[in-house]
């Protein structure tokens, strides 16, 4: 049987299939409540939900919320569109720019306070100072250094994942057993050796599970400054990101626009998140035997 | 009387008074204290004492890992430690295999074995692969070269591990309790298959247990050490004959010797407990 046959006849796989399935019809059930079910099934809760500030005539929260079925049009109708496209590249484009930069700059800035004494003296302080820094306190700040928008948000989505790839990769390489260094020094390793066959490799789980926290802050983080920063140079409608697309829609009241939106970051989040994880598997082939 | 134990010249190592004080924050405490042992060339032998009584001290000191305080240890003539230079150099001669085993995760097992000759550089990698082979299927672990350690039972990773060690040619093998975390069953397998190693590359073996049938099955010679500071309380010669093989540990010798030692180890169990007791 093959590995994909095996998989559709598990309990599990068909488990999760009915969750999601009950989800959706619960969830269309809720939103067309209010066609249905108001005004008298609420009636006794009025002036309760009155007090609370709710409209009265239907169900409070999902029944404000558009139906999967509406989502679902809405989303055959926006996938024709080219700006619905680009949104998703620009959001990509700024994730991976953002999300690769502290990779390069983290990964070696993280190794080096993690073996060099002096390295960790002068830039430890200044990075626990920076640190506790949210990226979006940064918008502001990076629009005004940064000479275009676009490198500003990058900058911010820099910022979401370089934080945690570091502390990932320091605390990776502390935590490295002392035999394993004792052993390589040994059976005759000069320094250098000891980096780059103990430290390294010994790191590399730590730089995986650092870079898979990183990239699902920087989702996090680009989104919110995309909207923050009204997506860019792009003017509405011709895309500035999956940010703005969501931002867009509740400006132009496509409330069905803004559920598409959030289900494509959902799909962006988890297609890039598998992405790290099979790299990360590839670059650590021993972790899997365990 | 002490019997030559092999045709070996090197290895010969001289525990001289060694003295070593931990001070973690102003509270001194001796671990070591006026120790002094001697080790013959090829010579195994077994230093058996309760945990935490200073043994690993003592293998520290040999492999460079950690000072002494003072006294001084010398292998063939060349001073590894004394007062003067508390820490030796670790180098290639003296190889430490651990309690918990130190192979490389991310090695595979033949990548493990060869690692020492290719870093000293004495052997070229594609000789180092052909030495590391043979070895492996000298120690019954033929089939496992490309598998990750984490892959292969904890008794092959030992076997690996000392595989590893003997690939550096070294004057003494320093073993720190390698048995501890296997089962009774594996254990005896591996010491079989130890003794086994042993009889074909006849090398110096420091052997640290807690575990006294161990001791008398393996050692020529076996250290009962005190409990902390450390030093021989008693010094045995086995005088079972090598090569041995299981059936020793039901012969009439290996028994007599067991209870010849059995309550100076039960001895220092019972301090190590009872100071383990006050301390907690």
């Amino acid at each position: 049987m093959s590995a994909i046959a095996r998989h559709l006849s598990s309990r599990a796989f068909w488990r999760g299939v009915g969750s999601i399935v009950i989800f959706l019809v619960l969830w269309e059930i809720g939103s067309r409540s209010k066609q249905w079910m108001a005004p008298e099934f609420f009636a006794p809760f009025k002036d309760v939900l009155g007090s609370m500030g709710f409209k009265k005539d239907y169900l409070p929260w999902i029944g404000a919320v558009p139906a999967p079925s509406g989502v679902l049009k809405s989303w055959v109708a926006v996938l024709g569109q080219p700006g619905y496209w680009q949104s998703w590249y620009m959001s990509f484009f700024r994730v991976m720019g953002g999300f690769f930069a502290a990779m390069l700059i983290g990964i070696p800035f993280g190794l080096a306070l993690a073996v060099s004494r002096v390295a960790h003296g002068i830039g430890f302080p200044v990075f626990e100072v920076l640190r506790p820094i949210p990226p979006l306190a940064w918008v502001p700040a990076s629009i005004i250094f940064w000479p275009t928008q676009e490198s500003a948000i990058t900058f911010i989505t820099f910022l979401g994942a370089f934080y945690t790839i570091v502390i990932n990769v320091l605390g990776g390489a502390r935590s490295i057993d002392v035999r394993y260094f004792q052993a390589a020094q040994s059976m005759g390793s000069s320094s250098w050796d000891i980096f780059r066959r103990v430290v390294l490799p010994g790191t590399l789980p730590s730089i995986v599970v650092g870079s898979a926290v990183g990239m699902g802050i920087t989702w996090e983080v680009v989104v919110a400054a995309e909207m923050i920063s009204g997506g860019g140079s792009q003017s509405a409608g011709t895309g500035g990101g999956l940010g703005f697309f969501i931002w867009n829609s509740y400006v132009g009241g496509s409330y069905e626009q803004i559920v598409v939106g959030m289900i494509s970051i959902g799909i962006a989040g988890f297609v890039s998140s598998e992405l790290l994880r099979w790299g990360g598997r590839f670059v650590t082939p021993w972790l899997k035997v365990r | 009387m002490r019997r030559p134990p092999a045709a070996s010249t090197r290895g010969h190592i001289r525990i001289e008074d060694v003295v070593k004080v931990y001070d973690p924050e102003g509270a001194a405490v001796l671990a070591v204290d006026h120790c002094s042992l001697e080790i013959e060339p090829g010579e195994i032998c077994m230093i058996v004492g309760p945990s935490g009584c200073g043994k690993t001290t003592l293998l520290n000191a040999i492999a460079g890992f950690h000072e002494i305080t003072s006294g001084r240890i010398v292998m063939d003539g060349e001073v590894l430690c004394s007062t003067e230079r508390p820490q030796s150099t670790p180098g290639p001669d003296r190889i430490v295999v651990f309690q918990n085993g130190a192979l490389f995760p991310w090695k595979s097992n033949l990548e493990n074995v060869i690692f020492g000759p290719v870093m000293q550089g004495k052997l070229a990698r594609k000789e180092a692969i052909d030495k590391g082979r043979a070895m492996m299927s000298d120690a019954g672990l033929s089939g496992v070269e490309h598998n990750y350690p984490g892959e292969v039972s904890s008794g092959m990773r030992r076997r690996v591990e000392i595989v590893r060690a003997l690939m550096n040619d070294p004057k003494v093998l320093l073993l720190d309790e390698p048995y501890r975390a296997l089962d009774s069953l594996t254990k005896s397998v591996m010491h079989e298959a130890l003794l086994e190693i042993y009889y074909k590359n006849k090398v110096t073996i420091f052997f640290i247990t807690h575990d006294l049938e161990e001791a008398i099955f393996l050692g020529h010679r076996v250290a009962i050490m005190t409990t902390r500071p450390c030093k021989p309380k008693k010094v045995l010669n086995v005088d079972i004959p090598h090569p041995r093989d299981y059936s020793v540990l039901t012969s009439k010798r290996f028994r007599e010797l067991i209870e010849e030692t059995n309550d100076a180890v039960h001895e220092e169990a019972l301090k190590a407990f009872q100071a383990g007791e006050k301390e907690g």
